[in-house]
């Protein structure tokens, strides 16, 4: 069956991951956003005894109970869609990759599942430090899910701990830690989940500022403004320091993606940093003449200096990475035409050791071995054609991008604004900053799939940075298999999302004052 | 000695436990098939609703872990069967995303589609849910059409691995009559336990005496199947593996002699049995006994986790290909790496602990029967 790899099957794979991986992340960032700003909330209460901070936090629950359904009922696609999907990818770094989503489920999945029942039904039925405790450890379950998931991500950008085992023909774990504590793993750990404690405030600085333009709960409105402010801004400043972390792990480890986030065709030492920039359509090929912008502001020198924290290093751009030739700190950068060389030569002693060892001829095999081994960080070369595959569809990465570093900028810059007003009791009376901030609350979820965004299509065409290319790692189904169930799940997401939608507009509307007449 | 097999049968054992539990704590799908017929009014719906309700999580989230315990532990496994059988799995997981939404949203006002869709939603999960993940598992007992060639990798031109051999992609398993019979085993069980459940939680003497009543309906159907499938599966030829060469042959009366030849398994096996059965007709002969989901449940977790014991342990093929018989799937050739296999087994050690928490959380909140005043009550009832 399905024989020959189809390309349309791959795409359709690919377009199916992306849409449940970005509706899952539609819920996410928002259970580990309110669920931080919940569970303060709930501490105030309970060092205070004031009842309206157990009003507020538990409002701010009934919110997250909604949002959270929909994050499960997401997720559990997700977590089959690698086997179902890309299930030559589940046996080519199973071994490795298997093991942090189990450890999710085991260490995280569970103790959400258990502590969120405490929390929305046990108010009345266990101790209120008890119930403060089940608050704060579905929070954490939430956030060690991430962690989880994001090792595994981290890991795909950036393999390590692991060797290829040709007799399996798999890569294996050979040191846990390393892939735990990768640099990528953590700064991807804080960065993405506090880009969630970012939306998680804006979302909450917003609904009240909703209920402070219907000139309602003006008490509840401002108390939560407060403290989302400041959570706000402490995010928001974490999540800049972060990102410029990403930048320079992406620098350091993926730089084609680097060189795709900024539209850059041609290095040179000193690079600047595009502010603003439209890419030129007309430009088709990497070593063709047309220019590569419409329209940019640079501002010189940065790019070298957030990439590689020196001015005037060099940063090479996608010409140069297909060309090689210039110096990297572990010698001359290999041309794509060298590596693809490497990548087959690695390909082909895997086959004929296969076929030595069948042969029983122990003398080759250890050959064929040694020389798969020399050439395997080159392995997933062997697999494309041409140049042009290695280059990542430019402008849904480099806009993206800019759309999250003006954002981030931004949400800083209102975050801080909104904290100096509300201290100065001012911000009850500005209709205009209201509004602002009621709007800001999509802006937060635009800026977060551009993320991932950047992150997953700048990757490409890697499904394991040069190890795995994607149309290695699919399952053998047919196109219109993929097809369907991509528009299965796309309107059965779609659907519940309106209604989810729905549900939390009614909710909204019912208001604070709702948990006291029900309590 | 922690040896590479030692660990290998480990993981196995704990992919079994999960299993046994999963089935177990199916019982809230088994409620939901119900939900249109053992309950008549709004009141007696909303109850049920409700006490499946606070359940649901778990059985969720253990599916989840079922799922990600295979793909850290037997890869191959993980990847063949998800892969191959692509369209069973994806009905699944299509029917548990709906279930999913569907408590938390079923009551709220603006919920877009209703709320007798979304208890609609909660039935088709419960028909389809436990029915087609009997089905599944009965492949692991009766062979599924694919090829494994690991040697593929080193061909640019047609890599993948695994493939499925017909185009139906999982959904001919139901044209075997073995695996329909398991499914409808899991279905009917479900039901049981669910009924049990109910007999155990709800405070109101109507749904309670229905309940018992239910209980024939369904426990006799179960019995039925789960025999038919057990003296089948025991009388036909099962995949054995030679363990010096890994070859895998047909080898008669396979998994009978599995259960002679591993004694511990076999009293496992018929305390679980005995278990269900005194659960169901002690419930059945006395209309003061509530306590019979404690002995079903535990007996239904102990008789599936030996018969996957039986599926994977003393040499024979866990996922076995009917067609290509040396592409099945075994312990040695599915499973991660030995250091792989050793760190998992050191992140189990927390399992007991976890099992302890949910233990005592799922005390702190159910110290009484539910009934409908509770409900009408509760702040956060669906
Ligand atoms: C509210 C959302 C949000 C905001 C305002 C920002 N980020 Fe971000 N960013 C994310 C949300 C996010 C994310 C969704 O969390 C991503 C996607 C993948 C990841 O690791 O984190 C991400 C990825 C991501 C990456 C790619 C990482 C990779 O490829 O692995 C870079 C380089 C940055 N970010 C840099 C920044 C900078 C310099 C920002 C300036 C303030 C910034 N981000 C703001
Ligand atoms: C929830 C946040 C995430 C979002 C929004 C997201 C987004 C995307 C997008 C847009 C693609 C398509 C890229 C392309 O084909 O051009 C993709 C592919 C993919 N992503 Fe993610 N991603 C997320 C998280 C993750 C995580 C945590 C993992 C792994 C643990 C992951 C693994 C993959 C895989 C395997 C593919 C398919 C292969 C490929 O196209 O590279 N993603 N994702
Ligand atoms: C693409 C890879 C991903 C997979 C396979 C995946 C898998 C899952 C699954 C199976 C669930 C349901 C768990 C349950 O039964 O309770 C879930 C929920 C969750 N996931 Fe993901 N996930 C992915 C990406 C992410 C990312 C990138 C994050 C965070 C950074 C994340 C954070 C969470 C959280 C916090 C929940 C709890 C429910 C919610 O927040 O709505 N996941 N995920």
């Amino acid at each position: 069956m399905e024989l020959l790899l189809d390309a349309s099957l791959i795409n359709w794979s690919r377009a199916q991951f992306a849409m449940t991986a970005m509706y899952h992340w539609l819920f996410v960032p928002l259970t580990l956003g309110l669920g931080m700003i919940m569970s303060i909330m709930e501490t105030f209460y309970v060092k205070t005894g004031k009842e309206e901070w157990k009003n507020a936090a538990k409002f701010w629950m009934t919110i997250f109970g909604i949002n959270f359904a929909i994050g499960v009922a997401t997720g559990i696609i997700l977590e089959f869609e690698f086997g179902t999907n890309w299930s030559n990818y589940s046996w080519f770094v199973g071994d490795i990759f298997g093991a942090p989503l189990a450890i999710e489920g085991i260490l995280a999945f569970f103790m959400e599942a258990t502590f969120i029942s405490i929390m929305f039904f046990g108010w009345k039925k266990v101790g209120k430090n008890f119930h403060l405790a089940s608050t704060w450890l579905t929070t954490l379950g939430a956030t060690i899910s991430a962690l989880w998931i994001l090792v595994a991500n981290a890991w795909m950008q950036y393999p390590t701990g692991m060797e290829f085992n040709p007799d399996t023909v798999r890569n294996e774990m050979v040191d846990f830690w390393s892939i735990l504590f990768s640099p990528v793993a953590i700064n991807k750990f804080f960065h993405t989940v506090i880009s969630g404690w970012v939306l998680g405030a804006l979302f909450v600085m917003g609904i009240s500022c909703w209920f402070l333009l219907n000139k309602r709960e003006k008490d509840f409105a401002l108390k939560s403004i407060r403290v989302s402010a400041i959570f706000g801004l402490i995010s928001s400043l974490l999540l800049l320091y972060t990102g410029d972390g990403s930048a320079y792990n992406v620098a350091q480890r993926q730089p084609m993606k680097l060189a795709a986030m900024e539209g850059l065709y041609e290095g040179k030492n000193g690079t600047g940093l595009i502010a603003i920039g439209i890419l030129n359509p007309e430009k088709k090929s990497y070593n063709d003449t047309v220019p590569s912008y419409l329209y940019k502001v640079e501002i010189p020198k940065l790019l070298s200096f957030l990439g590689y924290r020196d001015a005037n290093a060099f940063v090479p751009g996608l010409k140069d990475i297909i060309e090689g030739g210039y110096e990297t700190p572990s010698g001359k950068a290999l041309s794509f035409d060298e590596k693809r060389e490497r990548g087959k030569v690695a390909i082909q002693a895997l086959a004929d050791y296969q076929y030595a060892c069948q042969k029983k001829d122990t003398v080759s095999a250890l050959m064929y071995k040694d020389e798969l081994m020399k050439n395997y960080a080159y392995f997933g070369y062997g697999y494309l054609d041409h140049p042009q595959q290695l280059i990542p569809n430019l402008s849904l990465v480099f806009y993206p991008f800019h759309i999250m570093v003006f954002l981030g900028i931004y949400f800083i810059v209102l975050f801080a604004v909104v904290l100096i007003l509300s201290y100065r009791k001012k911000i009850e009376h500005l209709g205009w900053l209201q509004w602002i901030c009621l709007l800001t609350i999509p802006l937060g979820y635009v800026a977060g799939e551009a993320g991932w965004m950047v992150a997953e299509i700048g990757r490409q065409p890697w499904a394991i940075q040069d190890i795995l290319p994607v149309q290695v790692a699919v399952s053998s189904i047919s196109a219109e298999s993929v097809r369907l169930t991509f528009f299965l799940f796309l309107i059965l997401f779609t659907s519940l999302l309106i209604a989810e939608i729905g549900i939390m507009v009614k909710q909204i509307k019912k208001g604070p004052e709702a948990e006291k007449i029900e309590k | 000695m922690i040896t590479y097999s030692f660990l290998q049968h480990y993981w196995w054992f704990l992919i079994a436990l999960l299993g046994g539990l999963l089935s177990f704590l199916l019982f809230v799908q088994g409620g939901q098939s119900m939900i249109f017929s053992l309950s008549k009014t709004e009141d007696e719906k909303r109850l049920l609703v409700n006490v499946l309700g606070r359940k649901w999580e778990y059985t969720f989230t253990t599916l989840v872990t079922f799922g990600g315990a295979i793909f850290a532990s037997f890869p191959l496994l993980y990847s063949t069967s998800f892969g191959g059988a692509y369209w069973v799995w994806m009905i699944i997981l299509f029917c548990f995303t709906l279930q999913a939404v569907s408590y938390e949203f079923q009551t709220k006002a603006g919920n877009l589609l209703g709320k007798n869709t979304y208890r609609f939603f909660l039935f088709l999960n419960g028909l389809l849910g436990t029915f087609l993940l009997g089905v599944v598992i009965a492949t692991f007992f009766t062979g599924s059409d694919f090829v494994v060639d690991k040697g593929n990798i080193s061909n640019p031109l047609s890599p993948i691995i695994s493939r499925w051999q017909n185009p139906w992609h999982g959904l001919e398993a139901l044209l075997n009559l073995r695996n329909i019979c398991f499914g409808l085993a899991v279905f009917f069980l479900s039901r049981t336990l669910a009924v049990l459940y109910f007999i155990n939680r709800l405070d109101h003497a109507i749904l309670e005496k229905r309940s018992r009543k239910y209980l024939w309906y369904n426990a006799i159907p179960f019995v039925v199947f789960f025999l038919a499938f057990v003296i089948w599966t025991f009388l036909s030829d099962g995949f054995a593996v030679n363990p010096v060469s890994g070859e895998v042959y047909m080898s008669p009366h396979k998994y009978f002699l599995n259960l002679v030849e591993m004694p511990v398994v076999m009293i496992t096996f018929l305390l679980g049995v005995c278990g269900v059965l005194y659960g169901i007709i002690r419930t059945l002969l006395s209309e003061k006994f509530r306590k019979g989901i404690w002995f079903a449940g535990t007996g239904n977790v102990l008789t599936v986790l030996s018969l996957l014991l039986l599926a994977g342990f003393n040499d024979t093929a866990l996922y076995p290909s009917a067609t290509h018989l040396q592409s099945s799937l075994t312990l040695s050739n599915a499973s991660s790496s030995e250091f792989t296999l050793k760190v998992m087994s050191i992140v189990s050690l927390i399992i007991p602990f976890v099992v302890l928490y949910i233990f005592y959380a799922w005390r702190a909140l159910e110290k009484k029967r539910t009934n409908v005043e509770e409900i009408n009550e509760e702040p956060h009832a669906y």
